[in-house]
């Protein structure tokens, strides 16, 4: 299933290379990222590929959110549909 | 696969709507049909009904967490809606507290937080089981914990049963005064109807109604600290049909979300999709508060003057913007004012700015009825029976649903407050007309339907 990863946090070199590691050492593959920074504000949106297996999901999204709270970061990770319902007719 | 086309902003808008405007799924609420389990026998019928609801609802709690877990979305409730019990003690007769003990150890054991549908439709008439049914409520509402009462008292189709209003007078009260040492909890949990929807998936007044299938999944969505950061960011320039647009936008995605949800909930659980009740249902949280709304809109205050015009509003607004996102917007759908459940509602309340009379003004226009409204303790039943008549009244010709669902805080008058805990919140005891309804009530008998029922 197709995801997206969004990080939000204070901006400081290392939190793309931190985000990516994080996926490439699951076998995870990144398929977009946009960032960008307002005033100190750090935030990324990646859409990734993840197994279809709802644990694997689970525990991919358990693992990341807490890596990256342990960074000061806020990572939310959801699947693509929730987006497209919302934001398209 | 479908592509992930948004822009950043919206994904982002998104998350902020969960994370920081307390945007969640209220509930996801499986109905079923328990016809199949009535039977001669009173306890041969609990036994098939607690095997139905564990059967169906095994994998309610868990589906539903895994799909919050999936999508990001808080999923804050799961709960059950049945039958109207009334039916089956009219097949078995016997004491239909056994079928609430039933009820309330299956929602245990399916780990859902309530489960509706101690409930009998009584706006013609009552059978022996319907009145054997409402005499039970207050001691099954005394000895469970997660079974929830409604009674539907009047329609515009049929009229207004006041022998059934006198008898929910002394209900209610009854009710309250059975759990008085648990903060008259029981009267929470018992919600008197007009025109009662029959796929509601909110609490307390959820129910499986007997034209639905054997079992559906409903989705009650939320979202008014949404609404009103909507509101908020459009700006105190705006006219009030570009706020209106405003709400009708927001409403739509809202609703999508809970479309998507009650749709995926429905696929995994091998049961059919039923609708979306889009309702602006508010918390005590922080932000989560349908009165600021109002205040956003450009009160001063919650149940100052102009306040039924902003629900209005508002309660249009979301439906119109709810009924494009989905293929079934049902239940309720629309704002609810429960007090005790709303910030801003308790704290206008406290002070003297909403009251009860206001209260009934604005259910005219709102989705639901005067709802969670703390009343002195020495409310007598016929006054309770006599707001329960207004309430109706105001349904019935108006074509729509309407509740009520006050609390006698036993023991308490104005000036004091009651706390529940949890998402029903706490609030003052609001004062009551002193005149006394007691003739009127006493009279019984049935309101006519009103002329505009007679549409053949």
């Amino acid at each position: 299933m197709r995801a997206v990863i969004s990080v939000v946090g204070r901006d400081r070199p290392g939190i793309l290379a931190f985000a990516a590691n994080e996926c490439a050492v699951r076998n995870i593959n990144i398929e977009d990222v946009t960032q960008k920074v307002l005033q100190d504000l750090f935030t990324m949106i990646m859409i990734v590929t993840i197994p279809d297996d709802p644990e694997s999901f689970h525990n991919f999204a358990r693992e990341i959110e807490a890596a990256g709270d342990a960074q000061g970061l806020k990572i939310h990770v959801m699947h693509e549909d929730i987006f497209n319902a919302m934001h398209t007719i | 696969m479908a592509i992930v086309k948004q822009s950043s902003d919206s994904i982002l808008e998104t998350i902020r709507m969960i994370d920081e405007e307390c945007l969640d799924i209220r509930t996801v609420t499986m109905g079923i049909s328990l016809l199949d389990c009535a039977d001669a026998d009173i306890d041969r019928s609990c036994e098939k009904v607690y095997a139905k609801i564990t059967d169906k609802a095994r994998n309610l709690v868990r589906t539903t967490q895994d799909i919050s877990r999936e999508y990001g979305i808080p999923i804050v409730n799961s709960r059950i809606s049945v039958t109207p019990i009334s039916l089956l003690v009219s097949v078995s007769g016997g004491d239909p507290v056994k079928y609430a003990l039933t009820l309330d150890r299956a929602a245990k054991k399916v780990g859902v937080n309530f489960i509706g549908g101690f409930s009998a439709l009584v706006q013609k008439g009552m059978t022996p089981g319907d009145e054997a049914l409402i005499r039970a409520i207050p001691e099954a509402l005394k000895k469970t914990e997660l079974v929830c009462s409604s009674v539907n008292i009047g329609s515009t189709k049929a009229g207004i049963n006041m022998d059934a209003v006198r008898l929910m007078g002394e209900t209610v009260r009854k009710a309250a005064e059975e759990t008085a040492d648990n903060h008259c909890f029981g009267a929470a949990k018992l919600v008197v109807f007009c025109n009662a929807a029959e796929d509601n998936p909110f609490m307390a007044g959820a129910f499986h109604g007997i034209s639905e299938p054997d079992c559906v999944i409903n989705v009650g969505v939320s979202g008014p600290g949404v609404v009103r950061e909507a509101v908020r960011k459009a700006g105190k320039n705006r006219t009030m049909d570009e706020i209106a647009e405003v709400i009708k936008k927001t409403a739509f995605k809202i609703t999508r979300m809970g479309q998507l949800v009650g749709t995926a909930a429905a696929e995994r659980l091998k049961v059919p999709f039923g609708i979306v009740d889009l309702s602006l249902a508010p918390t005590p949280a922080v932000g989560d508060s349908v009165a600021r709304i109002l205040e956003e809109i450009g009160l001063e205050q919650c149940g100052g003057p102009g306040t039924t015009a902003c629900l209005a509003m508002l309660n249009d607004a979301v439906k119109k913007g709810g009924v494009m996102a989905s293929s079934s917007v049902g239940g309720l759908s629309g704002a609810f004012i429960p007090v005790s459940e709303d910030a801003g509602m308790i704290e206008a309340a406290e002070n003297g700015t909403l009251t009860i009379e206001k209260l009934e003004a604005m259910t005219a226009v709102c989705s639901v009825g005067l709802d969670m409204i703390i009343i002195p303790g020495d409310t007598t039943p016929e006054t309770i029976s006599a707001i329960i008549a207004d309430e109706a009244a105001i349904g019935m010709i108006n074509n729509k649903t309407t509740a009520v669902r006050v609390i006698p805080a036993i023991g308490m008058g104005p000036g004091d407050s009651l706390e529940f805990g949890g998402l029903l919140g706490y609030g003052p005891v609001m004062p009551v007309g002193k005149t006394s309804p007691k003739i009127m009530i006493e009279r019984g008998g049935r309101i006519p339907s009103p002329i505009h029922s007679l549409k053949n």
